[in-house]
């Protein structure tokens, strides 16, 4: 049985080598596919997982998927440290090399555009968490004593809950100021569930930066000094990530 | 509450990066391409996978202990629920106890 063609990411020719013991989806390692004047990052996978119905199963396999999209993100990764990698999305599949080189012939310019404005630049995340309630609320105990009593305890805790709410919200806005100013491009991302990305509190906050590599201490640096700021917020930072964010159109 | 060994490697460089922060990248962003291999991640598999994702990371959470969800009202819907079957329970008994002190009252005070 022949194989598929994977493609991770597309980047301009680089001289440094990838790590070689570096694996990508389905254990292979990633091959360079040079074309004209660009490189794709491909490796060999079994048709029998890449083919259209197998596909289409193991997406809704969340082992699978983790599994894969981990691969996929890892490979990326090797290429950040090396390149500005133009990284595709999951499963991009071709039959053999001559459809890989036919997809590049038919993108080069907008490649060459994208990695232009990227070129040399990474993406740094930032979540902000509202913090789960303390669970030593200095609630009153007991009965209400009465049913005024009662609805003003209420209140109270709406009141309370609207605050802590209002405070996240305005630390998040302040904060995506800030970093905005500082970085050349960014995008607000939608909040993650905390039941999928398993973070304890409410993620108010889900953005990516867009900085160069160069400015990148001094970002990382900004964001640390944010970490204490704020009590019952927490602050949360990856990177750096291949401007995954960013291979879109640039905003106006 | 948490038993950290088990959530999520960070991947990379140092990063935190959970598996959400992973795929909400590498399925909802990136270059789209047509390969040979016609799958639209954007196309209702996608919504399947997000759907299942939620469902089977709160049974795992679950697994490694970490529920506090279901007991915040503002998150759980069956902890809304109950809460408002605790009040009115609450607020019932608290009606009869008063209408047992003034017996006969409630009814006369109809216009």
């Amino acid at each position: 049985m022949t194989g598929l063609r994977y493609v991770y990411a597309v980047c301009r020719p680089f001289g440094t080598p990838l790590q070689s013991q570096l694996t990508g989806v389905g254990g292979a390692p990633p091959a360079l596919l040079r074309h004209h004047g660009l490189v794709a990052v491909v490796s060999q996978v079994p048709a029998a997982d890449f083919c259209e119905e197998a596909l289409k199963a193991h997406l809704e396999d969340l082992d699978w998927l983790s599994v894969t999209a981990r691969a996929h993100q890892g490979v990326i990764d090797a290429l950040t440290t090396v390149t500005t990698p133009l990284p595709l999305r999951l499963a991009t599949v071709f039959q053999d090399d001559s459809g890989v080189r036919t997809m590049i012939e038919a993108r080069e310019d907008d490649f060459l555009r994208i990695l232009d404005r990227l070129e040399g630049r990474v993406e740094w995340g930032v979540k902000v968490y509202l913090e789960p309630e303390p669970a030593a609320e200095p609630a009153p105990a007991g009965q209400p004593a009465s049913g005024r009593d009662y609805l003003r305890r209420r209140r109270q805790s709406t009141h309370a809950t609207e605050e802590r709410w209002q405070r996240a919200e305005a630390f998040a806005r302040s904060l995506h100021e800030g970093l905005s100013r500082y970085a050349e491009d960014s995008r607000l991302h939608a909040p993650q569930n905390s039941a999928l990305s398993a973070e304890p509190g409410r993620n108010v906050l889900n953005a990516a930066y867009l900085v160069p590599r160069a400015h990148s201490e001094e970002f990382v640096e900004l964001v640390d000094r944010t970490k204490d700021e704020a009590p019952g917020i927490r602050v949360e930072l990856t990177g750096p990530w291949a401007a995954y964010s960013f291979v879109g159109e640039a905003t106006p | 509450m948490t038993t950290p060994s088990r959530l999520p490697e960070p991947y990379g460089q140092g990063s935190g990066a959970n598996l959400a922060d992973i795929l909400e990248r590498v399925l909802d962003k990136g270059v789209v391409i047509a390969g040979d291999i016609r799958i639209n991640l954007l196309d209702i598999e996608l919504l399947t996978v997000k759907l299942r994702l939620i469902v089977a990371s709160v049974d795992k959470a679950k697994e490694m202990g970490i529920d506090w969800w279901e007991s915040d009202p503002a998150l759980s819907s069956r902890a809304r629920r109950d809460e408002l079957t605790r009040e009115n329970a609450a607020l019932r008994e608290r009606v009869a106890r008063l209408e047992e002190l003034e017996p006969g009252r409630a009814p006369k005070e109809a216009p």
